[in-house]
């Protein structure tokens, strides 16, 4: 099998084995936690220019199938696995994560201790690195990943937003809302049965995964996907009833052009945000957003609703969190995640505007948060 | 919201004897229950009748009852101690079946006694197929098509909608006793009848099959508030149709999409939420068609069960005490994950490592039982192993089971490449068929050239894992290729190692010695590491030092500090012969050691006992009892010590080479192990100590065995060295039964020597456990056998204080075993066995055998004196002389306490239960009292032996006098008011005493027979003690269908004068009930702190 190996800013360079395509290439390296859902993390456009690590050891058992993507590519810059599975074995599956990975461009290592890269990680926070399949010469690695772009500061967002306006049809499927579990679809539905007005969302797309917008779909809305790039005045120009502020990837505090837009919408209309949506609304109402030591990524992550006092088991993905000393009078935590204390949740004391930091359309990950999108509908009752 | 205030004491039911189904799990999980509700403040009142568990420790609980686990007997306790609450989802099958005993006969509302963690509604929906089933419907959950029964008619018109094969299921019996899958009509009518008999309800389920789907287990958790989270998700390797417990199971699942995956999250919370289990742990199992994703949930444990342990030690979340602070009202996020301390125990485990669990058999002791594998759980044991990768733990827990394979073939036991290479046709034969030995005829196939797909075919097997024993064997091949150690590349060698391969299977294949590859690989510098387990992979930092090994980068184990490290090795998997009872002595060692303020370091490889609990050790190493992988770890802690007598014969077989590697094994040396096994240095030393020893020999040829019986002469007994458990041990009374005995001992013994001794009829066989320091010696407990010599000692059963033995004779016994234990230098515990004959009006002593190691009776020994036996004996081996530790007398039993053995017959339909030197109980039971008759009656009870109080008695002897003695037992059952049925011998000598009898036809005297008159219920008690032996004789099958009919079978003579004994007692005195903190009021504390 042939070699490749990953370099870390700090010098630690991995040998391991090649998978995927070739080629060398350089970014954050971060870790996610989750057992399953490696494809929908592969689609996720908010890895954009993250090399990453998964925790669990073994992966690409189930095959890759083409329902259960994110977004219309694979996002990371580099994969890497302790042991990936040569044969895809599920009855959905239509290929191997190895092919999957060669067809998109993405580099794969594994066969590496990914246990340890996680606790360096861990202990130093993460770092920019470098996956190459070509260059193995530890020096050359080493100062490729000393020069390799930090995630701070930088726009990714304009990398991933989908070039024009697009209505979404997609809706999730019925087998994956168990009724009375979730809290989710057949409960938004019947919240929206028997009302006379279909709300119109207009989802702002800094990368979003789709599974958000297959979710409006369900909950009965009518969704507008449009550009997170988008101007204040061609957002309302749509004329929506609520927007959603998606997920993303990257540092928020670059993205003026998004805060700008949505410190025009609150008060408004309402808005509700996820993940980086999260975010640019904490920046847009004047608080302050941090670098996490290394981030949550995972599906494991316990959140606490501080109104209800209910836990919910959430997928994270991010990097940067809303630093609590900077917020403003006007924005109420609602949500807290119980491993670090670190704002989930959000709410505008005065205006129809919410957020959570985590994932409530799961993919991958658990569905305990998928009530938050009948929450937002209730916004716009 | 925080714990209750308005409970105080809260009443803990145990799982009672180890049995196939229900094994040490429930000792750690009660054990942790008493510890997580101790902490809290409660008053925690136990109630188990094995004494062989940490739990039943005097300091384990507040108020400790070693008492039968029937209502009658808990009411009593509830009577006593009033608790407020009972706690009854943490002892298994057998406690929740209890606590609704006790709400159905009203004893907990007399009493004013709140079910805690699952309300009797919630058990009976979860635990009724009916009702399981509407509750299901209810929330759109799909379960398997079928129908409850109560009769074979209505069976039939099932039969008709589901189709064959169809899965037959009792309800309400333990570990699936009694399910099966029945592939025509013949079959389904004789497992229904089966099953009706079996189920305590007269039910079955008749439902379709669905042989061959995925199967996965659930292990949820849920609080007051309604919060749930999964700690963690197993996967079948084998599929439906074969029970769970006998399946090889493997976490996380390996197979799942992520939408499949929260498919079953979310099922499971439903499930968890219809049922109403309101606080604490359950295990849901699933169901999934492999080609179109159609799931079905199978059922549902609204309690900690087997895989819960399982679960538990492959996440290093503690269920069981998580789930007994839920039931008091705690909320998940108001704990914290012992393992991190920083974080909650509110979220859900997140592994970066692959965990198997492979079930360890015991079908060579049954040999008439069929070893094919179905739904009713077969295997009395487990391994589990930790690796990075799938193949890495399934190699390690191959080589864990202890059966001989040192992974996935390349061994000893590799038939591949040798004259017995299986064909093809027998490969495809052995692969369709699942059976303990199914494992190595998968690699069979794949060194066959049999594709995935085709294997798949016949197994329904995952492809991913099929594909995973591809690439073992392929590894295997380059490894072949190389031709020679020396021309293996250091990556290839360490790939191998990655890949699981031990150094054993290594040396296999390069055809040199194992501690030649080690030596290599070492001088490579391809060393194990170990990464821990913290239930967050790697995302916090661990605080609990819970290690298995691997073979990567990184090396997590802490550095040696200032204190001392002794590395304790364990007994690995659950088998016949050991089990729990050694379990017990490791996890007391730790805590002798931990009190000596020494670093207590436990190595073991069984997910279901106490001593591989997080928090019982310093440091904990899941790894498998061989050789290397004691080695290796040694080398990265350098232990200053290695305890070897206490896990049984596991650590024992290892003692030599671990000692020539150099380390430093404690207590009594491995020279003296050899000694007392050397039977010509041990001949010599009884005839220096004036001790008598009956006539022996030893045979390493089929001649010599043959020269040396004709010298002992008959009866005798033959059997293998090295083996524990009494394998293959028989009584020979001829030169017939000799010729066929000998030759399989010769099989078993592996080249080792077979022994041959004269047998002493009749006598009177006596365990001595005793500790000695090297210089004093302590004499624990003389523990009496009921049955006579020659029934194995760990099948009989036996008194504390010896109750017909003269108080010259236990004297001497003492005297004996104390010039053993001294004159072997034992530094620790030994076991001496004796024989008592009575010869010429005098009682004679023989000594039978002496095993300087902590045998199965310590725990009992422990319980029955107050004297804690495991941890004095620990400290002396770690140099604490008995003296020092201020004890300077042998412990005397203040009241009378009967050890009787559990046998797992019901398990394996038409075996012969007629008890012999072979070892075949599973666990044990005891019964306390001030008298010998109640207490064994007690121990009846307790072992599930219903003793009646009027009907018929079947009495059947075989030898003259046999039938004199019976007539004596046959009056006292008459003068009860029993009516006594025999065959015409036997009928005929009680007749001649002028006692009623009636007398009843002989199998072959056409009907209605014995039989006959068992299955119309006509028979409540049957003594019947044996001619031949063997499933094939009348007498066996006789004995046979009374285990199928449920009724109780003495088969000796001295069994039945106590069962008469206890009869009579039960008459004339109601059962009253003890704590064993009030019989032992001070529970050896003085001793301790010293």
């Amino acid at each position: 099998m042939a070699k490749a190996a990953l370099a870390l800013e700090d010098g630690t360079v991995y040998y391991g084995d090649h998978f995927g395509a070739t080629g060398t290439v350089s970014g954050e390296v971060c870790f996610n936690t989750s057992l399953v859902g490696y494809q929908e993390i592969l689609t996720d456009p908010s890895y954009r220019g993250q090399i990453l690590a998964m925790t669990a050891p073994e992966i690409g058992n189930y095959g890759v199938n083409p329902n259960d993507v994110e977004s219309g590519r694979l996002q990371l810059s580099g994969f890497v696995v302790r042991h990936a599975s040569r044969i895809a074995s599920n009855f959905t599956a239509t290929g191997t994560i190895g092919d999957y990975l060669a067809d998109a461009g993405v580099v794969g290592i594994q066969g590496i201790d990914t246990r340890s890269l996680v606790r360096r990680l861990r202990m130093r926070g993460v770092m920019t690195g470098v996956l190459s399949s070509e260059v193995l010469e530890s020096e050359k690695l080493i100062q490729k990943a000393q020069n390799a772009l930090s995630l701070a500061g930088r726009d990714l967002v304009r990398e991933v937003v989908p070039s024009g306006i697009s209505q979404w049809n997609e809706k999730i499927d019925p087998i994956d809302l168990v009724a009375g579990v979730t809290g989710g679809g057949e409960a938004q539905e019947q919240n929206y049965a028997g009302r006379e007005k279909q709300n119109h969302v207009v989802a702002l797309d800094y990368g979003m995964k789709w599974n958000i917008a297959r979710h409006l779909a369900s909950a009965g809305y009518r969704v507008t996907v449009m550009p997170g790039t988008s101007t204040i005045a061609e957002v309302l120009a749509q004329k929506p009833d609520g927007v959603f502020l998606s997920n993303g990837p990257g540092d928020p505090e670059p993205l003026a052009y998004a805060i700008k837009t949505v410190a025009s919408l609150v008060g408004k209309v309402p808005v509700y945000g996820i993940c980086l949506g999260h975010q640019l609304l904490a920046l847009a109402c004047g608080a302050k957003t941090f670098k996490l030591k290394f981030g949550h990524r995972g599906a494991n992550q316990p959140v606490m609703d501080l109104d209800t006092g209910k836990i919910e088991i959430t997928s994270q993905n991010h990097g940067f969190a809303v630093d609590e000393s900077s917020l403003p009078p006007e924005l109420v935590v609602t949500h807290r995640n119980l491993n670090d204390d670190t704002i989930e949740g959000l709410r505008h004391r005065f205006a129809a505007a919410a957020s959570v930091q985590y994932h409530p359309e799961a993919a991958s990950g658990p569905h305990d948060a998928t009530h938050l999108f009948a929450r937002f509908g209730k916004m716009m009752a | 919201m925080p714990r209750r205030d308005d409970l105080k004491t809260i009443l803990l039911l145990g799982s009672g004897p180890i049995v196939i189904g229900q094994a040490c799990e429930f000792d750690y999980s009660g054990t942790q229950a008493c510890k997580g509700l101790r902490e809290d403040g409660y008053r925690v009142v136990l109630v188990n009748s094995n004494p062989a568990t940490i739990m039943t420790d005097p300091e384990t609980a507040d108020r400790t009852y070693i008492e039968p686990l029937t209502w009658q007997v808990i009411e009593k306790v509830i009577e006593i101690e009033r608790p407020d609450a009972l706690l009854p989802t943490l002892g298994g099958q057998t406690a929740l079946n209890l606590a609704m005993d006790l709400d159905r006969h009203g004893v907990l509302q007399r009493y004013g006694v709140e079910m805690i963690g699952a309300k009797a509604d919630a058990i009976r929906r979860a635990e009724d197929r009916e009702a399981f089933k509407t509750t299901m419907d209810s929330i759109g959950l799909e379960t398997c098509c079928g129908k409850t029964v109560k009769s074979l008619a209505e069976a039939r018109e099932v039969l008709r909608e589901v189709g064959l094969p169809a899965v037959i299921r009792p309800s309400f019996t333990l570990g699936g006793s009694g399910s099966g899958v029945a592939f025509n009509r013949e079959e389904f009518d004789q497992k229904v009848a089966r099953g009706l008999d079996l189920s305590p309800v007269g039910e079955v389920l008749v439902e379709e099959s669905i042989l061959g789907w995925k199967e996965y287990e659930m292990e949820v958790m849920r609080d007051a508030d309604d919060n749930a989270v999964i700690i963690c998700s197993i996967e079948n390797f084998d599929p439906c149709g074969i029970h769970t417990g006998d399946s090889i199971t493997v976490a996380p699942a390996m197979t799942l999409t992520d939408k499949q995956y929260q498919r079953m999250r979310d099922a499971s919370f439903a499930v968890i939420r219809a049922i109403g289990v309101e606080t604490g742990g359950s295990n849901i199992q699933f169901a999934v068609h492999p080609t179109n994703g159609r799931m079905i949930v199978i059922e549902m444990n609204p309690r900690v069960s087997r895989s819960s342990a399982l679960a538990s030690k492959a996440t290093g979340f503690p269920i069981a005490k998580i789930a007994a602070k839920l039931a008091v009202g705690w909320r998940l996020h108001e704990l914290p994950n012992d393992i991190t301390k920083k974080t909650k125990a509110c979220f859900e485990p997140s592994i970066d490592y692959c965990v198997v669990k492979i079930p360890r058999f015991a079908f060579e002791k049954f040999p008439e039982a069929d070893s094919r594998l179905s739904t009713q759980m077969k295997s009395v044991g487990e391994t589990m192993a930790i690796g990075r990768t799938f193949k890495e733990a399934f190699q390690k827990a191959l080589r864990g089971l202890e059966v001989g394979s040192f992974g996935f073939g390349c061994d000893g036991k590799d038939l591949w490449g040798t004259p017995a290479e299986p064909s093809i046709d027998d490969i495809r034969a052995r692969v369709a068929t699942p059976d303990p030995d199914r494992v190595w005829y998968l690699r069979y196939a794949v060194k066959a050239g049999m594709t995935i797909d085709e294997i798949h075919e016949l197994t329904a097997i995952d492809r991913w894992f099929l594909d995973q024993l591809v690439q073992i064997v392929e590894t295997e091949s380059l490894l072949r290729t190389c031709g020679s150690l020396g021309a293996t590349e250091d990556s290839l060698l360490r790939a191998a190692k990655q890949d699981g391969f031990s150094d054993r299977q290594l040396a296999t294949i390069f055809g040199c010695a194992e501690l030649e590859v080690r030596a290599d690989r070492k001088r490579r510098g391809i060393l194990a590491t170990y990464k821990a387990v913290d239930t967050c992979a790697a995302e916090f930092e661990a605080s609990t030092p819970y290690f298995y090994s691997t073979w990567e980068e990184e090396d997590e184990t802490p550095p040696k500090g200032s204190k001392k490290r002794v590395m304790i090795l364990g007994g690995g998997p659950n088998r016949i012969g050991q089990g729990i009872e050694f379990d017990y002595c490791c996890c007391h060692a730790s805590f002798a050691l931990r009190e000596m303020g020494i670093e207590s370091v436990m190595v073991n490889s069984n997910p279901e006992t106490v001593s591989t609990d997080y928090d019982t050790s310093d440091m904990l190493f899941f790894e498998p009892l061989t050789c290397e992988d004691v080695l290796n770890i040694a080398d990265r802690i350098a232990p200053d010590g290695v305890i070897v007598q206490l896990g049984g014969q596991t650590p024992l077989n290892l003692a030599r080479a671990l000692a020539s590697a150099g380390l430093p094994i404690i207590g009594t040396s491995v020279d003296t192990i050899e000694e007392a096994e050397d039977r010509e240095k041990f001949r010599n030393l009884l005839e220096r100590l004036s001790l008598r020893q009956p006539a022996s020999g030893i045979a390493r040829t089929l001649e010599q065995a043959r020269r040396e019986v004709a010298r002992i002469g008959f009866p005798s007994l033959v059997r293998p060295s090295y083996v524990l458990g009494g394998r293959a041990m028989e009584i020979c009374y001829d030169q017939s039964q000799f010729e066929r005995y000998v030759a399989e001992a010769f099989v078993v013994a592996q080249g080792q020597p077979v022994l041959i001794d004269r047998f002493l009829e009749d006598a009177i066989e006596v365990d001595v456990d005793c500790i000695c320091d090297g210089r004093d010696v302590i004499v624990a407990g003389v523990m009496e056998h009921i049955e006579e010599a020659g029934v194995h000692s760990g099948d009989s059963a036996c008194v504390i204080p010896p109750h017909s033995l003269s108080p010259s004779v236990v004297a001497s016994i003492k005297e004996a075993a104390t010039a053993l234990a001294r004159s072997l230098r034992v530094v620790g515990l030994m076991n001496v066995q004796f024989a008592v004959k009575r010869e010429d009006g005098e009682q004679t002593l023989y000594v039978i055998e002496v095993n300087p190691r902590a045998s199965r009776t310590v725990p009992f020994v422990a319980k029955a004196t107050g004297f804690p036996v495991a941890k004095v004996a620990v400290k002396v081996m770690a140099g604490m002389s008995l003296r020092e530790q201020g004890i300077t007398t042998d412990p005397i039993p203040s009241h009378i306490s009967v050890k009787e053995s559990v046998f797992p017959f019901v398990k394996f339909a038409g075996v012969d239960i007629v008890l012999g030197p072979e070892m075949r109980s599973t666990g044990e039971v005891m019964g306390v009292s001030d008298r010998l008759s109640i207490a064994f009656a007690k121990s009846q009870i307790a072992a599930g032996i219903v003793l009646p109080e009027k009907g018929r008695i079947f009495v059947s002897v075989a030898s003259r006098q046999a039938k004199e003695a019976m007539v004596e037992i046959s009056r006292k059952l008459i003068a009860m008011g029993f009516e006594l049925l025999a065959t015409s011998g036997t009928a005929k000598t009680i007749a001649d005493a002028g006692l009623p009898v009636e007398v009843v036809k002989k199998l072959q005297e056409g009907h209605p027979n014995l039989i006959d008159h068992l299955i119309d219920g006509r028979v409540q008690l049957i003594m019947n003690t044996p001619r031949g032996k063997g499933a094939r004789t009348d007498e066996g099958r006789i004995r046979a269908a009374s285990v199928l009919y449920g009724v109780p079978c003495i088969t000796t003579l001295p069994a039945a004068d106590a069962v008469v004994l206890a009869m009579e007692a039960m008459r004339d005195e109601p059962l009253s009930v003890q704590a064993l903190q009030d019989r032992f009021p001070k529970p050896a504390q003085t001793q301790e702190r010293l």
